[in-house]
């Protein structure tokens, strides 16, 4: 079994101090690196919600002008999805996926160091033209919605910075794609089939092979835009006889399988968290795999669904609405899968078996609106309001950014060799899953009653809910604050963990060290 | 030191990435400030920084691979890798022939009135007659010729065609351990390249000279060239490889059993050799 040899946790001659984060290639470390990145982002992100929120907390325009705020909420999205919750993941699959398939490290080292260290400047490169042209409040950043549509994103005369900033984004998600590939056909301990492969894992591993498809069309979509800009072509103009809906389509053959994989990998992570708290083997687990291989393989043929109202063929209407109702299908799989899990389990509600169970309930939640929106004619009605903010901060937020957390939770221990503060876990939760539903619940029926989004003034008739949200969203963004504190704090110290760290927890991870040290499994464990 | 992981190699820490990213930073950077009316000082700078990593990175990997540091199990690692590279690659010249099936299928044929569009014609567009190929109602860029399918780039297709034969020759004799097979498949390869670029470029030059067809001729010039360009540029890159190959070779890096490089490269250029009959049929030929 697992013979994990307690390495000295210094090379000689490895760089110490900046260097050895600069120049590592360690999966340890750059888990790490991308967790903390992660963070800041979800800091600086959720930052400029709480501006978004607090123009909002009554109507008439008062903080900022609308021209900064249509910058805070493209400026959000993007922070958020490319720097937030995808570098989240990654941070995960890399401390994780080599410790769960009992690997040494990733597949090609040096090139995860390049994934990763291509994520500051490219970050740099988004948002540096905020801080340009004059006072900070008159910023030139994009402005134009983080789905950048033609011919509105044209108009921006800084758009060369935003296209290669995406660029780059892309290049270091693909290369980080191809290694997690790589390294799940190729690194995996003897014994451990695909099938016996933690969910995570094959979470992760399906997520991968969206990545590396969809990652280079959004490449291929803003190369259009740059040279539609800069160079005269007529992708999106009709006078040349292209088209402004195009970019729509491009965009969203990336941006649906996009939505996808910031959820694929939170879905592994409520299935390895659920099993060890309900105390019993994951119901399903087959059926789990070929869920999230349907859910992968619909996401490539529902696009449209995002643009009913934009002037499409009735057939188009019908198929697109059709093929997005039938990922309810696998989706339903899997919450039933979960709820099966814990039916009859012998059930306890340490942190991350409340957020894994939050994750369950409040995503689902997100996904039920999501099937109203998938009619195409009741969508006509939503298109564009308050609800399809409702809707996908449902799914993303008490969704891809719970099941993060949850996973923190529930290998910080492994990681740092402490304990988490129950106590100061359990106010994390129940801080943050009450406002949450505060902040985004009544955005449902401000959206239902014909608020639009991305408009910084509303008519007086959507006041009290409004109010009711900002006040939920200062709740939820002072609850991250908190949750750093508790992050420092099991960091530093605290009561010291097992090497299993959970009663019921299975699997390669749990037997090694807490810490985990430096290198693992350098010698192949045996999988039964 | 690396530490012996059950036989796979795991490099020591390394500057290569953080010297790529700030390349990468550079040149991307640099070329934005070139694109909004700045010096291309940075571009350049970015340019020179990326090279120098390109050939420190890819030094380390070749030493490390000749000094016998890689197993069977890296080697598949660097095979999965570059398969999957190829594919991203794939889905990248997907984006661009979807555009150009969307129009030709829906766009054009809305500005013409197609479907319940007639009054888009009428009101918007009242005159045109949809058709591909296409510089759009507005007729932008002005009037221009189409590229015949049957002039230089027939011979290009034989010409690529022709240079996956020579370069599976050359796998041939590597593999039968005949070096003078080897070294000659690949420079008749890498010439064939080259020959391929020439005429692209020359046909370019005719392009714009000659058909008034330029990269500002609306839908059709859009995709012609970019598609056409990103595949060049590929191509490029290809006879770029392949050339290294072709030096690493002539030192006597490959043997019959342990020659990744190669082959990796192989698969990269009948990758661009499909591609490029993609663009033929539906770039030059089926218009």
């Amino acid at each position: 079994m697992s013979t994990a040899t307690t390495h000295d946790d210094h090379h000689h001659g490895a760089p110490s101090g900046i260097m050895r984060w600069i120049t590592t290639t360690n999966h340890k470390d750059i888990g790490t690196l991308y967790l903390w990145f992660a963070f800041i982002n979800l800091l600086i992100g959720g930052a400029m919600a709480m501006v978004i929120r607090a123009e909002l907390f009554q109507p008439g325009m008062q903080v900022v002008d609308p021209n900064f705020f249509n910058m805070m909420t493209t400026m959000h999205g993007l922070i958020m999805i490319f720097g937030a919750v995808m570098p989240g993941f990654v941070g995960l699959a890399n401390w994780q996926i080599p410790m769960m398939i009992g690997a040494p490290d990733m597949a090609l080292p040096r090139m995860n160091n390049w994934s990763f260290w291509i994520l500051p400047f490219a970050a740099i490169m988004l948002i540096a033209p905020m801080f340009t042209g004059g006072a900070f409040l008159d910023g030139q950043g994009p402005a134009f919605g983080w789905t950048m549509y033609a011919p509105l994103s044209l108009q921006y005369d800084k758009l060369s910075f935003f296209i290669f900033a995406v660029h780059m984004l892309g290049f270091s998600s693909i290369m980080g794609a191809i290694n997690i590939i790589a390294t799940i056909l190729n690194m995996r301990a003897p014994g451990m089939t695909l099938m016996k492969m933690p969910l995570f894992v094959w979470t992760w591993f399906i997520t991968a092979f969206l990545l590396i498809a969809v990652m280079p069309v959004l490449a291929g979509a803003v190369t259009m835009l740059l040279t539609d800009k800069y160079f005269g072509t007529s992708f999106f103009a009709a006078a040349g006889g292209g088209d402004p809906v195009m970019f729509q389509h491009v965009f969203w053959f990336f941006g649906h399988p996009e939505v996808y994989i910031m959820i694929l990998p939170a879905f592994g992570v409520v299935s390895q968290i659920i099993p060890t708290f309900a105390r019993k083997p994951l119901f399903g687990y087959s059926s789990m795999v070929y869920a999230t291989a349907s859910i992968a393989f619909l996401s490539f043929i529902v696009w449209a669904h995002h643009m009913f109202t934009v002037g499409m063929p009735v057939a188009g209407e019908l198929y697109f609405m059709y093929a997005t109702v039938m990922i309810a299908v696998p989706t339903a799989v899997k919450v039933f899968n979960w709820m099966a899990t814990m039916w009859r389990g012998s059930m306890t509600f340490e942190t991350p078996m409340l957020w894994a169970i939050a994750f369950v309930f409040l995503f689902s939640l997100g996904g039920f609106t999501g099937l109203m929106m998938g009619i195409a004619p009741a969508d006509m009605q939503y298109h564009d309001t308050y609800f399809i903010v409702a809707h996908f901060h449902y799914v993303l937020v008490t969704g891809a950014v719970f099941s993060i957390i949850a996973a923190v939770y529930y290998w910080l221990p492994k990681w740092t060799g402490h304990m988490v503060n129950e106590t100061h876990g359990k106010i994390h939760f129940w801080w943050s899953t009450i406002s949450v539903n505060v902040l985004f619940f009544p955005q449902h029926f401000i959206g239902l009653a014909g608020m639009p989004r991305r408009i910084p003034d509303y008519s007086v008739q959507f006041a009290d809910w409004n109010m009711v949200s900002s006040i939920g969203g200062f709740a939820f963004g002072l609850a991250q604050v908190y949750f750093l504190f508790v992050l420092i704090k099991t960091i530093k110290g605290g009561e010291k963990a097992t090497d299993q760290v959970w009663e019921g927890a299975e699997g390669l991870e749990w037997t090694i060290p807490s810490p985990a040290p430096y290198h693992t499994f350098e010698t192949a464990p045996t999988v039964k | 030191m690396s530490s012996s992981n059950g036989g796979y190699y795991l490099p020591q820490p390394s500057h290569w990435p953080i010297v790529g990213s700030i390349g990468m930073f550079l040149l991307l950077g640099g070329f934005g400030i070139f694109l909004g009316g700045g010096s291309a000082i940075g571009m350049y700078l970015g340019a020179v920084v990326l090279i120098i990593m390109l050939f420190g990175w890819f030094g380390t990997v070749i030493n490390e691979s000749v000094s016998g540091k890689y197993n069977d199990q890296v080697d598949m690692s660097f095979r999965w890798s570059m398969g999957w590279f190829i594919f991203s690659e794939v889905m990248f010249f997907a984006a661009f022939f979807g555009a150009l099936f969307y129009a030709r299928m829906w766009a054009v044929p809305w500005l013409g009135g197609a479907g319940n569009n007639v009054m888009t014609n009428e009101l918007l567009w009242s005159g045109f007659d949809a058709a591909w190929p296409t510089n759009g109602p507005g007729e932008v860029g002005g009037p221009f010729e189409i590229m015949g399918a049957w002039g230089i780039p027939a011979i290009n297709t034989l010409i690529l065609l022709t240079s996956g034969v020579t370069l599976t020759w050359s796998h041939w004799g590597l593999k039968k351990n005949d070096r003078t097979q080897m070294i000659l498949g690949l420079m008749a390869t890498v010439a064939l390249g080259v020959l391929f670029l020439g005429l692209q470029a020359y046909e370019y030059i005719h392009a714009y000279q000659d058909l008034n067809l330029k990269l500002t001729s609306g839908m059709y010039g859009s995709t012609f060239f970019l598609l056409t360009g990103f595949h060049g540029l590929h191509v490029t890159l290809g006879a770029t490889m392949l050339l290294i190959i072709l030096l690493r070779s002539m030192k006597g890096h490959f043997s019959e059993h342990n020659h990744f490089a190669f082959e990796a490269v192989a698969w990269y250029w009948h990758f661009v050799d499909v591609v490029w009959l993609g663009l033929f049929v539906f770039v030059y030929w089926l218009i």
